[in-house]
């Protein structure tokens, strides 16, 4: 456990020397915030109280495309400048090394999270009576929940290369398949749409979390695609030590 | 300490290391010496449980490295080839950082204690990425060094030094090997033999050779080579030279120098430079021709394979060498 802790609180502490990690937050604010302004705007022109969804529906969209480029480096950087036989030389379990490297990059995304909202709570006094707590609360945990699935995909996609714009890819195309695997569901009949609707990331999050419900099925589903994606970093590690 | 036996790897078809075996006891020192691509890496690597070996067995404290490993790597310190820094930490942080992964006491104090040990410390506070390589060096060094470590394995820890410090490097070694394992490569012969209580020579993954510095050199001293320069064409004198009786070989060198081997025991120095003089050229250097470790494994292989060197001399071949 300590391990764990030490790896990703050095590597939560890397995030504020690295660029990229500034360049991420930066732009998820600033598409947020014009987002925001616009929504705002619009509520006010066509007189309709705006709920939680204007800041969270974009905000899912947009942490799903900048998520790659915050795990990218995690693993593949240290393959590249060779401190990865560092850490596999210190007495740190493979499973530890990348539990700890999750660790840090989910902490970074919930530091990220926590400053939008600021958002909720400048809507919560623009509208009146306020907006729906309920929604707000569930939209937040079906956000943390689908960060630590897409970190830990991140993560393993990361373990894989020595580039880092590879591994940035490589995470994107996995995460934009999952993301819309579900779409061809209906055209599939029941059994084999029912499966893929299981496995599409989006649908557990938008038919649940972004709308108030929150199901302990997709809670479930949620961790065990980041203890998957853990194991599978874990085994792609220790085959590495073994090419 | 480190007992290795039968170790063999292989890069897909390519067998990097084959069937080694040796031992380093407690308190001793060995260098690991071979040309690039000799294995000398690869070994390092499989002894730190980096990776593992293809088959064979290493075990180092008494510890398996495949089914103890996380015990291996506690009481080994270990500088790879590479030294693994990272850019965007300081000194201190980054020594932090190890220490802590290495669960050492009262870290801080150990930190600045490494430090001081490879004089780095008023670079303590200086990012990684603006130090000079062999500063990078010290500070892979300082890792190694963090959890006085009982096996110090060191990967070429003196390349990218500037001579004073690899003379404090040398001493940090020798003083670490006093009461603790040190295994170390190199491809410097004069640095194996400044630090190492024995030499391990391993050639194309096996090992050629296995013996003290001492013994080593006594064995290949049976020929030295001198590098004699004189003004005008030396090849005009390679008849004076060649009738001396104690020059057994004469090899002539792309920059118009030529070197001799005298036969074993002899001195034939003094010799060669009355000849070249009395036969009216200018001397204008002579000096001892560095052995390095190519030569040596040609001289190891010669003689394995050909017998005495000392038939040589009756007949005073001339062995004319262009390089």
């Amino acid at each position: 456990m300590r391990n764990i802790w030490i790896i990703a609180r050095k590597e939560y502490q890397q995030y504020f020397i690295s660029p990229v990690a500034y360049a991420v937050a930066f732009m998820i604010f600033l598409i947020i915030g014009i987002i925001f302004y616009a929504n705002i705007q619009a509520a006010i022109a066509q007189q309709f109280a705006p709920g939680i969804d204007i800041v969270v529906g974009p905000l899912v969209t947009i942490l799903l495309f900048t998520t790659p480029a915050i795990t990218m480096r995690m693993i593949s950087e240290e393959n590249r400048t060779g401190t990865m036989e560092l850490l596999l030389t210190a007495p740190v379990r493979d499973s530890e090394l990348i539990v700890g490297k999750w660790l840090g990059g989910f902490l970074f995304i919930v530091t990220l999270l926590i400053i939008t909202w600021i958002y909720p709570l400048v809507l919560n006094m623009l509208v009146k009576p306020g907006i729906d707590q309920g929604v707000l609360i569930s939209s937040y945990l079906g956000l943390l929940l689908l960060m630590a699935a897409i970190i830990a995909i991140g993560v393993a996609t990361s373990s894989l290369f020595s580039n880092q714009i590879a591994a940035f890819f490589a995470c994107l195309g996995i995460l934009l398949i999952f993301w819309l695997i579900g779409l061809p569901a209906q055209a599939v009949g029941s059994t084999a749409g029912g499966l893929l609707n299981y496995l599409d990331l989006s649908q557990h999050f938008y038919n649940s979390f972004y709308v108030g419900v929150i199901d302990l099925k997709d809670v479930i589903y949620y961790l065990s695609v980041t203890c998957l994606a853990l194991f599978l970093g874990t085994i792609s590690i220790e085959t590495r030590r073994w090419r | 300490m480190i007992r290795v036996s039968g170790l063999t790897k292989d890069y897909g078809s390519r067998r990097a290391i084959n069937d080694l075996n040796f031992e380093v006891n407690k308190g001793e020192i060995v260098g690991f010496l071979g040309p690039n691509g000799a294995g000398k890496t690869t070994t390092m690597r499989i002894l730190t449980g980096y990776m593992p070996p293809t088959s064979g067995k290493v075990e180092i404290g008494g510890f398996d490295v495949i089914e103890n490993s996380l015990e291996v790597r506690k009481i080994v310190g270990y500088l790879p080839e590479t030294v693994p820094l990272y850019d965007d930490m300081t000194v201190f942080d980054y020594l932090m950082f190890m220490a802590d992964l290495r669960k050492v006491e009262n870290a801080e104090d150990r930190v600045d204690e490494v430090l001081e040990l490879v004089q780095m410390e008023e670079r303590s506070e200086g990012y990684i990425a603006n130090l000079s390589k062999g500063m990078r060096q010290r500070i892979g060094l300082a890792q190694a060094l963090l959890h006085k470590p009982d096996v110090l394995i060191l990967d070429e820890p003196t390349i990218g030094l500037d001579p004073a410090q690899v003379v404090e490097v040398r001493k940090i070694v020798r003083e670490i090997g006093e009461e603790r394992t040190v295994l170390l490569s190199t491809h410097i012969l004069s640095e194996a033999q400044q630090v190492c209580n024995r030499v391990l020579i391993i050639n194309k993954g096996r090992i050629v050779a296995e013996d003290t510095p001492e013994r080593l050199q006594a064995r290949l001293s049976g020929a030295q080579r001198v590098t004699i320069r004189i003004k005008g064409e030396i090849a005009d004198a390679i008849p004076y030279i060649s009738k001396i009786s104690g020059v057994i070989n004469i090899f002539t060198k792309a920059d118009d120098t030529l070197e001799f081997e005298s036969a074993p025991g002899e001195d034939a120095r003094a010799q060669v430079a009355r000849a070249v003089v009395q036969s009216g050229f200018d001397l204008i250097e002579l000096q001892p021709a560095t052995i390095n470790l190519e030569e040596i494994f040609l001289q190891l292989t010669r003689d394995e394979g050909v017998g005495n060197v000392g038939e040589e001399i009756s007949e005073t071949e001339i062995n004319i060498e262009e390089r």
